[in-house]
Parts: C-alpha cells; structure tokens; sequence
C-alpha cells in the first residue's frame, strides 16, 4: 500500500510539473519577449500583469471546432500532437531536482532521455506528412533534415558528461559535479545547449515552422486542442532542455545550503537556461536549412569530439 | 561490473513501474483533453473548411508532391555515426575505473579517430555542402 501511495506521489508530482512549468515558461516569454522589444505583452487576463493568459489560450483551444482536413490522413494527423507531447513528459520522469527527488532513479537515466527526447520528433514528421499539404510537407522535410545536424552533436556532449562522471545516472552525475567542470565541460555545454534548440525548432533555428515562409510547417493544418497539445510539446521541451543542461553541465542541486535548497537551486538554474532560450529567440535572425547542417557537421560535431577527447585525457589524467 | 552495485531486481521493476505508469497518465491526459474538447466544441464543416489550406488559393495538385531531399547524404552520414555514439555510452562509465585507464583511453581515441577521419573525408568530398 505505501509503494502505491509513494508510486502516486512520484507519477503525480511529475504530472504537475508538466503541467505548470511549460506554461511558467510560456508566460515569462511573453513578458520577456514583450520587454526585450518595447511592449507590455499581454496585460488583461487575470487582472496582474495578464498572468491568465495562457490558462484563457487554453479554454479557448478546448472549445474549439476539430477540422481535420478532407485529403488528410485522419488517424496519423489525430494522433501526431499525442506523440509529439509525451516524450516530454516522460522525459521528467527521470530528471532529479535533489537527491531523492525525482519521478525515477533510473540506473541509465541520461541514456534514457536521450532516447525518449528523440521520439518528439516523430510528432512533427506524422504531422507534417499527415496533413497532405504542401506547406506542411516541406516543413516536415526541413524537421527531418534538421534532425540529422542536431541529434549527433547532441548525443556526443551529453556522452562527455558521462565519460567526467563515470556514470549514466543523472543523480550520480550530479553527486559527481566539481565547480571547475563549468570550464572543463564548457565547449560541451555550449554544443548541448545549441543541439537541444534545434532539437526544439527553437529561433534560430525554427526553420521547420518557418512562419513566414511555410505558414507555419507541419502544424499549418491543426487547430484548436491539436494545436494547443504541439505547442505544450514545445514548451514542456524547453523545460526538457533546461532542466537537462542544469543536471549535466551546472551541477543541478550545488549552491549554498544545498541541504535543504537544492531543490531550488536547480529550478533557478533551470529557469536561468529557460531565459537564455528565451533571449536567444529575440536575439537572433533565423538560419536557413543549410547553414543549420554546415554548423552541424563543421562546428558542433568536431567541436563535441574535441571536447570528448579532452574528457578523456583529463578524466585519466586525474584518475 | 567494476565494484558498481547491481540493483535488485524488484527495485528495478519498480523504477519502470513508474516509467509505465508516467506514460498512461500521458495518454489519459491526452485522451481527457480530447473528450473534454468534444463535449464543449461545435462542429459545422463545410467543404470549404476541410479544403487543404494553400494560402487562400484553391489547392493545386495533391499535398503529397514530390520534392528534391537534398540532404540524403547527410542522412547516410548520420547513421553512420549514431551507430558509433551509441557504443560510446557503455566506454564513457568505465574507461576511467581502476585496470582501464591509459590503454582503454588510446583504444578509444582510435575509434574517434577513425569518425574524425570520416568525417574528415566527406568534408574534402563535398558532401558537407549543399547541393
């Protein structure tokens, strides 16, 4: 009966994280955003600050009419937003917050995210395809492409971590965190960081949805709660990509009084890297598909396996 | 297994257990925010509704048109090497341990080694730029 009860706690603790802090970040974007460029953002929802808007959004998408397209492939385009979301949700699961905090200790918990954080992808492609629109089809393309420049780089600095700690925990990686790692792992958090924005379609490199181009790539068709799930993925990936690069690269629950904060403090930090995706968003002009690969393959790449091999020398080095 | 402790199995069954459990509450979610939205929605389709969106336009042709995949190459080189990260992964937990140390290391640079070169060739080939 307790296991049940602490199974509960745990899957119910996470369920709520889900649903709080993608929308935490939702609405620090649109204030941030609105900021960063001279304008107040939303200010009427909710009285303070416009702080309901994004719970009005999503009154508004539950009420509104389902319109799949008549040459669409119905089932695969009803289905995509439930396979774009999950991941996300899963990958939670295994995320620790401090030490005993956390959905599951999995033994290969960075391993498992990795692999989980790749299924999201599938929900843009049977979107994309799904729709039998052009707009959609070419965007569902440029996911794919964006895929392959992405995901190596990716995989290779979230192997670096590993390789420093000698472990695929993602709690015993942080058990392991030094201060001086900030340096040492540093070119690998700055590839990790760039990879999981593009994993994301995150500006720059939202050249997937490109709205000015293809409308808006392979969620051009999608409306209503279809649509609001897409963008739940989006920013519960965010949460995702945060919350990971604090684990691996910022030592998680490390700070004063971690004891009995460091719960907080990997929040901080998380919501830190959230602003910084934020930032970079108004920062910077989108890539096209192309410079996207060159700086995959002639940057990220080479870069993450410097930074393995400098790992590795140190790790035996100091061993 | 280098002095790592095994976890039993019942706590391993456990952990997953909550995996599981974490996955059917996605798709209760999932399922839930559907159903709510059928209940509170309208539903007047018209053909003009269900119309392929084409900016507007009447759509020509079908959605499904062919393209140009410019990047199949890349494609090629990707799971190349994603077949070599994964067998990173169970080298990055030990190499350092106690009885590995230099040798596993050199070993291991010899593999890298060899995707730099790879990598290296399709560079001076071209095929690391668009076509």
């Amino acid at each position: 009966m307790a296991d049940v009860l602490e199974l509960l706690l745990r899957v119910g603790c996470v369920f709520v994280a889900f649903l709080v802090l993608p929308l935490l970040v939702g609405q620090t974007e649109h204030k941030v955003m609105a900021h960063m460029q001279g304008r107040l953002g939303p200010m009427y929802a909710g009285g303070f600050h416009g702080w309901a808007q994004l719970v009005a959004d999503g009154v508004k998408f539950a009420q509104k009419e389902d319109i799949v397209p008549a040459n669409a492939d119905r089932r695969v385009f009803q289905l995509a937003p439930v396979l774009a979301l999950i991941p996300y949700l899963v990958a939670l699961v295994a995320i620790p917050l401090a030490p005993g905090l956390v959905g599951a200790e999995l033994e290969t918990g960075l391993f498992f995210v990795l692999a989980v954080m790749g299924i999201g992808v599938l929900g843009s492609l049977m979107g994309g395809w799904a729709s039998a629109n052009k707009y959609s089809l070419l965007g569902a393309f440029r996911s794919a492409g964006q895929l392959l420049a992405y995901e190596l780089p990716f995989v290779l600095a979230a192997a670096s971590v590993a390789m420093a700690a000698g472990t695929l925990s993602l709690t015993g990686i942080v058990e392991a965190w030094q201060p001086w790692w900030l340096l040492w792992q540093l070119p690998g958090m700055l590839v990790f960081f760039v990879a999981g924005l593009a994993e994301l379609h995150r500006p720059p490199f939202d050249m997937p949805v490109a709205d000015a181009e293809i409308i808006f790539g392979p969620y051009t068709e999608y409306t209503g709660i279809r649509f609001a799930l897409f963008l739940l993925a989006e920013y519960a990936g965010i949460v995702v990509l945060a919350a990971l690069t604090t684990v691996l690269f910022l030592g998680g629950w490390h700070g004063p009084f971690s004891d009995a904060l460091g719960w907080l403090w990997t929040l901080l930090k998380a919501f830190a890297v959230a602003f910084v995706v934020i930032w970079v968003r108004v920062a910077y002009p989108r890539l096209r598909s192309d410079q996207l690969q060159r700086l995959g393959w002639q940057v990220l790449v080479p870069l993450a396996l410097v930074q393995l091999a400098l790992t590795g020398v140190v790790s035996v080095v100091i061993s | 297994m280098n002095g790592m402790a095994q976890p039993d199995n019942a706590s391993y069954y456990a952990t997953y257990t909550t995996v599981l459990t974490v996955i059917l509450v996605g798709v209760a979610f999932a399922a839930a925010a559907f159903g709510a939205n059928r209940l509170l929605r309208p539903t007047r389709p018209t053909r003009e509704k269900l119309l392929t969106y084409e900016s507007g336009v009447d759509p020509v042709g079908e959605g499904w048109a062919q393209t140009h995949v410019r990047y199949y190459v890349f494609a090629y080189l990707y799971v190349v090497f994603a077949v070599d990260a994964i067998y990173l992964f169970p080298w990055a937990t030990v190499f350092a341990a106690p009885g590995f140390g230099w040798v596993t290391l050199v070993e291991m640079f010899v593999f890298l080694g060899f995707i730099a070169v790879g990598l290296l060739y399709a560079w001076r080939k071209g095929v690391l730029t668009w076509t």
